[in-house]
């Protein structure tokens, strides 16, 4: 409830709070944005935007809490990285270096410490940035869940670039850069010791292929597709920008191991989390240009045009394959808890 | 599903079962008898019983292909909206027993008793609630913590009361004493007889549940078309399953031929599934249920039959039967029969909604509300 200090807090903290949902969205915006407030908060985006003397930088920053630490096509300290490089990178930041911060549980196994920041080093080397600065604590037994990562980075946006969605115009389209969902469905299979066979994370790095696209032509803005999945960024986006999205079912990319995995699990991969996707908005006269670039990356091959920008309004809807139409709403409670 | 077995998915099915083209055909053919109906001035109100077809219906759009005067109803087949307000009660009074872990299928944990309390604000009082994926998993529970009483939350139509059937079968093979089962099952068939009984007049047409059709078979479903004259097809839960079962009921209403229509011959045999059947008739005994908002059906329910009567939470725990008032202002009641379709109810997206429901239909991912607010209309 709003007290005289403005901010809205919940009594308890339930973990539907920390889903990427609505509910992390009313969290953030009751509290965090309203006690901090600042201009380059206010803009809730991926990451915020300062000015040093003529430059201007981005500044974001990340916990890490997956469970299981290590999944197939992943572990937490390559999420570390990527989710940090992908949060600077989808603002067209250039990253220019990360720090982690390391909360280990007393008693964690060193070897996987190892493994883990080993798997940082790789991670940080294939996006080309250096992590600069970091802290170490141990935790008494219990007090956490063997090794928690926070990673923050900064980055260069280049001169005359501005990426936001309140730059979305009627018409725009909006190009989805691989299959969905994968990464929070195998890390659900992996934790949950389910047993389904070829499901692997598709973390990534993007700032290359983000790079390349944003040198091919015109983009508006762009995001990477984390928890809440797709359906949760095109209702920020259709918020923020004031206009709905329309999503055609029929060309979201699931891969078939996924797609499946979703049945069997009554998951929907339109809410699953991602960390290697992103979704890019695009004038009509440049989309072509941009997917062209996209799909010559080896994370891009399968980017592809799923929906555009309609006019006034502010909703998400989706086109069915059967040629029906519904809402797509934002992720309400919790789908998948601690998957990144 | 086995741990660990490694289990090879199949090859992607969904493509053939959403093919545009086949649905485009379809909602012709379905306009085209839509268009005869509505110029002799009839209605088409079809109901689809079971809450999977609500979200199938839902999540596909399709409200939004079919023409006038065709027009989808929720039906009272989503297992936790059925359950009534004074069993959800009972639940709530047998988990905050000392010593009883409460094992149950998540959709239950935020159904509100009578007093505002749900299973997880329980848990927050110190009861043992524990969510399970399947039953075995309560089972196991009970094997590893004998000094624990486990209770497993019975809920669910003849689809769930044979996986449950099971479980109890391996409980006394194993010699089990700490395990028991808290027995709210549904039967379809008394539940439809109930509604039409009643002089429900809303009803042009139903789609029949897909999962408790393959248990039961399409013979106990024969009274709709011959008492009632109302016509019946069995779907499947694909976009173009459920587009050619109102095809289907079109094609009936037209020809004034009532019957019971198989579209989901891949699944549904006749005769159902013997040996499912065999082990319902072994554990459990039909009795009397209490639905929400309808009320006490005979012989709508199962309980557990003489041979595996220790097993029943209530009577060993001795927690009775009673009934409770529905929640203020909510119409789950109606919504169930088909008499009002979620956005008639003035709490609904208001003070109702999925992350702080009032009623069961809002609380389930199966219920008519939880579908409506999620996709819309």
């Amino acid at each position: 409830m709003p007290g005289k200090s403005g901010l809205k807090v919940p009594a308890k903290i339930a973990l539907a709070y920390g889903s990427g949902g609505r509910l992390t969205h009313e969290l953030v915006s009751g509290l965090f944005a309203r006690a901090f407030a600042n201009k380059a908060l206010a803009e809730l985006a991926d990451s915020a935007e300062i000015k040093a003397g003529r430059e201007r930088l981005a500044f974001t920053t990340d916990g890490y809490v997956v469970s299981p630490l290590f999944f197939p096509g992943g572990d937490i300290g390559k999420l570390a990285v990527c989710g940090t490089v992908n949060d600077l990178a989808v603002k067209g930041a250039r990253p220019l270096a990360l720090s982690a911060s390391f909360i280990i549980e007393e008693g964690f196994d060193g070897e996987l410490l190892k493994k883990a920041v080993l798997s940082m080093k790789a991670a940080a080397a294939e996006a080309g940035v250096d992590i600069v600065t970091g802290d170490t604590k141990v935790v008494d037994k219990g007090k956490a869940d063997g090794l928690f990562i926070s990673t923050a980075g900064v980055g260069l946006i280049p001169a005359g670039r501005s990426l936001s969605f309140s730059g979305l115009r009627t018409g725009d389209e909006l190009i989805v850069s691989g299959p969905l969902g994968d990464h929070g469905v195998a890390v659900m299979n992996a934790r949950n010791n389910l047993g389904l066979s070829g499901l692997r994370s598709d973390c990534a790095p993007l700032n290359a292929m983000l790079e390349k696209a944003l040198s091919a032509g015109a983009v508006r803005a762009m995001r990477d597709l984390t928890r809440g999945g797709l359906a949760t960024s095109l209702n920020e986006a259709a918020a923020a920008s004031g206009l709905s999205i329309e999503l055609d079912e029929e060309k979201v990319p699931v891969s078939p191991v996924t797609a499946n995995a979703c049945a069997l699990l009554g998951l929907d991969p339109l809410y699953s989390a991602n960390e290697g996707r992103a979704m890019l908005f695009c004038p009509p006269s440049s989309s072509a240009k941009v997917l062209k670039a996209l799909r010559s990356h080896r994370y891009g091959r399968g980017a592809v045009i799923a929906g555009r920008v309609l006019g006034k309004g502010g909703d998400v809807s989706l086109r069915t394959a059967v040629g029906g139409s519904r809402l797509l709403r934002m992720l309400e409670g919790e789908q998948l808890p601690r998957i990144c | 599903m086995k741990k660990g077995s490694g289990l090879k998915l199949p090859a992607d099915t969904a493509p053939f079962f959403r093919d545009k083209a086949l649905a485009g055909r379809m909602v012709a053919a379905i306009a085209e008898k839509a268009a005869s109906l509505a110029a002799a001035g009839r209605r088409a109100n079809f109901m689809e019983v079971c809450g999977t077809h609500t979200m199938s219906i839902a999540a596909a759009g399709l409200r939004r292909l079919l023409p006038p005067p065709v027009k989808m109803l929720s039906g009272p087949g989503c297992p936790v909206c059925v359950t009534s307000q004074g069993d959800i009660d009972r639940l709530i009074e047998l988990a905050l027993i000392g010593g009883v872990t409460v094992a149950t299928f998540g959709d239950m944990l935020k159904v509100k008793g009578s007093k505002g309390l749900d299973l997880q604000a329980a848990r927050e009082k110190g009861a043992d609630v524990r969510v399970v994926y399947s039953p075995l998993d309560s089972l196991e529970i009970a094997r590893t913590e004998p000094s624990r009483k486990v209770v497993f939350i019975g809920v669910g139509f003849e689809t769930t009361a044979p996986v449950i059937g099971g479980v109890l079968v391996r409980a006394r093979a194993a010699g089990l004493k700490n395990f028991f089962v808290a027995p709210l099952f549904k039967l379809v068939p008394p539940a439809l007889e109930a509604l039409l009984s009643a002089g429900n007049t809303e009803v042009d047409g139903f789609i029949m549940p897909g999962h408790v059709s393959a248990i039961i078979g399409p013979e106990p479903y024969r009274f709709v078309a011959e008492k009632y004259k109302v016509p019946c097809v069995i779907a499947g839960f694909e976009p173009l399953d459920i587009l050619r079962g109102v095809d289907a009921l079109l094609g009936q209403m037209l020809s004034g031929r009532p019957e019971v229509d198989t579209e989901y011959s891949r699944v549904v045999k006749a005769g159902g599934n013997p040996a499912a059947l065999k082990l319902m008739s072994e554990v459990f005994a039909p009795a009397g249920a209490s639905w929400r908002a309808i009320g006490k059906i005979p012989g709508s329910g199962l309980a557990l039959s003489r041979a595996y009567s220790a097993y029943d939470a209530f009577a060993e725990f001795g927690v009775k039967e009673r009934e409770a008032p529905e929640p203020k202002g909510c119409i789950c009641g109606l919504v169930l029969t088909g008499k009002a379709s979620p956005p008639d109810c003035r709490l609904f997206g208001k003070a109702c909604t999925p992350s702080s429901a009032v009623g069961p239909c809002m609380v389930s991912s199966e219920g008519a509300c939880a579908a409506w607010f999620k996709y819309g209309g």
